[in-house]
């Protein structure tokens, strides 16, 4: 007779393995990796919880050490390559097969292992692209995840940076895999339940706190006066004739400097109210200004900030947090948002083209691609119109019938012609495109390509694509704001000239501002300490941002 | 350490009556420009000493398009250069243009 329950029953067995070592759902730290052994098998697919800042480092360093005769060649099906115990793996043997999303910091030693073949590489995706395959082909046997406590039952409380969490349990539990939590504390009752005890198996209480990484934090000290010019080009050229009011932002020096220029630049401008009101963001420390002085009415975010808890707790108005009043963050719904809810993108990058591909890879590093690419992507499937989204769909396409026109989500590129060590940002050709030949890649890793960017800032200017006709019109209106990078200095100085006229191109004179007004004096903070000051003395800055 | 010499006629006269400026810092990724009102009202001079090797054809690029748009008559520039990005060149030069504009000492 066919049994239609054979993942169910297997899913017991590996559970019933694992109850020999535990006291209820508890199990010792010193016990996890005989756990790992008994519950994980060879060529399982695994989630070892790594998110773009809260990391399972207890449960990365227990799966490390495990007796490679009972587990071997797991298929990892992780967001964040982060820690070093997560390519460890592949160094041991212990996992040979691996999809991921992200790899900052650990960026140059993936490259060389995919070089060197350690690494079988099913694809890099976007946060929301691996979340899908979770419930389609990628669905994780064993989920290995962070909380911050966790009751006796197990519930679990997975605090500000709740990030990835609900979304590996549900694919996991709901699915006959097992789930393993690592907690920093086990509490006679959670403050709130993030993760309902149902859906967790086994919980150990990790001698240390996970590991949390301040990701978002822009010191106002670094931010140049090229970084002030290109954000106030931003705001007046972009921000302002949109009216953008809902939003994301990336991470970089330039968007931060267009957060702390909203309270006073963009307040002289009368803009207050008008633009920058709604978020998909990370708890920027840079955004403080702003929502003290009243711009931002409502912020979700993908993961928390070391350093804001406290100031999130007090402007609940602004952020979602929980009934026990703390953040409750979500990567998952945070990219649906970003994507469909939101009219504007803008964040910087590494390499731009002549058709407008950016890449953020360079031939000896593979950072992934993270959640920019759902941001900074047009959603095709987004019905409900907004004055943004509407507006930038009819100057790409003047001539279709209204009622029938597609809006464009505004896609911004923004960054200083020459970024860090004078590389240029722009190229003729994508470091990516080499990389993946040398890689034997079917795709190249391109962050955002050339037909979703709307607009590229710099320091010379903003060129608007969506108002270009042909390709040779975009090359020589991204060419028109690449400065003196070989890529700008090739440009026909007449065609640049005609993209002008039409408004094409923009240059600071044509939106009224002089660069020499670009001053670190527009900045609403001007350093750590006087985003501190801004918050009342509620944000608290990891250790590394203070001097004082 | 590369210098580099520049030397354009110019239109007209850079206004103001200030003698001497300095602007900008010698640090890693900027640089100090000291502009002097020393030479005859149609000539501009810019000189450069630079810690980045082999970007003469940038600088060149860099200093023909602000001369063509600031018109700095009469003025001598010295720069010393702490491989400062193109655009903060133009930005200190600019400044320093703006700095000697004023009247006064």
């Amino acid at each position: 007779m066919t049994s239609w329950q054979n993942n169910r029953a297997a899913r017991d067995a590996r559970i019933a393995a694992g109850a020999g070592l535990a006291r209820g759902k508890i199990v010792e730290a010193q016990d996890v990796t005989r756990l790992l052994e008994a519950v994980i098998r060879p060529g399982d697919r695994v989630c070892l919880e790594g998110d773009n800042q809260k990391q399972a480092d207890l449960l990365s360093r227990a799966l490390l050490a495990v007796d490679l005769s009972r587990v071997n060649d797991l298929h990892m099906v992780q967001s964040g390559v982060v820690l070093p115990e997560h390519l460890d793996l592949f160094d041991r043997g212990v996992a040979k097969r691996l999809d991921y999303a992200y790899s900052g910091p650990q960026s140059a030693r993936i490259a060389r292992m995919l070089f060197g073949g350690k690494i079988e590489l099913g694809a890099v995706h976007t946060y929301l692209e691996l979340f899908a395959r979770y419930f389609i082909d990628l669905t994780p046997h064993v989920a290995l995840i962070a909380a911050v406590s966790a009751d006796r039952a197990g519930n679990l409380y997975t605090g500000p940076n709740t990030e990835d969490t609900p979304t590996v349990v549900e694919a996991t539990a709901f699915k006959d895999g097992v789930v393993i939590a690592q907690v920093n504390e086990i509490v006679e009752t959670v403050p709130r339940v993030d993760i309902p005890a149902d859906r967790v198996h086994f919980i150990v209480k990790a001698d240390k706190p996970f590991f949390v990484e301040p990701l978002f934090t822009r010191d106002p000290a670094a931010i140049t006066e090229g970084q002030i010019l290109t954000a106030m080009l931003a705001i007046k050229g972009i921000y302002a004739p949109y009216g953008v009011q809902r939003l994301n932002h990336g991470i970089g020096f330039s968007t931060a400097a267009i957060e702390l220029l909203l309270p006073t630049f963009g307040e002289r401008l009368g803009l207050k109210g008008r633009i920058a009101t709604h978020f998909a963001l990370n708890p920027h420390p840079a955004l403080i200004p702003a929502i003290e002085s009243g711009w931002v009415r409502q912020i979700h975010s993908f993961g928390s900030e070391v350093g804001m808890d406290d100031y999130i707790r007090a402007r609940s108005d602004v952020y979602f947090t929980g009934p026990d009043g703390s953040l409750r963050s979500n990567r998952a719904f945070c990219q649906v948002a970003g994507l469909y809810a939101c009219d504007m993108f803008i964040g910087s990058t590494l390499q731009i083209d002549l058709q407008g591909n950016s890449s953020t890879v360079t031939t000896s590093r593979i950072a992934g691609f993270g959640g920019a690419p759902n941001m900074g992507a047009d959603a095709r499937g987004r019905r409900h119109p907004s004055e943004p989204w509407l507006k930038a769909g009819a100057e790409a396409d003047p001539d279709s019938p209204a009622p029938l026109r597609r809006g464009r989500k505004l896609v911004v590129q923004i960054g200083e012609t020459f970024g860090d060590k004078n590389v240029p940002l722009f190229v003729e050709k994508l470091d990516a495109i080499e990389l993946a030949e040398r890689l034997k890649l079917e795709l190249a890793p391109v962050m955002i390509y050339g037909d979703d960017v709307t607009h590229i800032v710099t320091e010379e200017g903003v060129a608007n694509l969506l108002l270009c006709r042909t390709a040779q019109e975009r090359e020589h209106a991204i060419r028109g704001v690449a400065g003196y990078t070989d890529v700008g200095r090739r440009r026909d100085r007449g065609m640049v000239a005609r993209l002008r006229e039409r408004g094409v191109i923009r240059r600071p004179e044509d939106l009224g501002i002089n660069p020499l007004d670009a001053d670190r004096s527009l900045l609403a903070a001007r350093s750590i300490k006087d985003l501190v000051r801004w918050s009342g003395g509620l944000y608290a800055p990891p250790s590394k941002f203070r001097n004082w | 350490m590369e210098d580099l010499r520049f030397r354009h006629p110019i239109r007209a006269r850079a206004s103001g009556a200030r003698q001497s400026a300095i602007v900008g810092v010698v640090a890693s990724g900027n640089l100090e420009v000291l502009v002097e009102r020393v030479l005859p009202d149609a000539e501009c001079a810019v000189d450069i000493k630079t810690a980045a090797v082999g970007f003469g054809e940038v600088w060149s690029a860099v200093i023909g398009d602000f001369v063509e748009r600031y018109s700095p008559g009469g003025l001598k520039f010295s720069i010393n250069d702490g491989g400062a990005r193109p655009d903060t060149v133009s930005l200190r030069l600019a400044q320093a243009v703006r700095l000697i504009a004023e009247n006064g000492q």
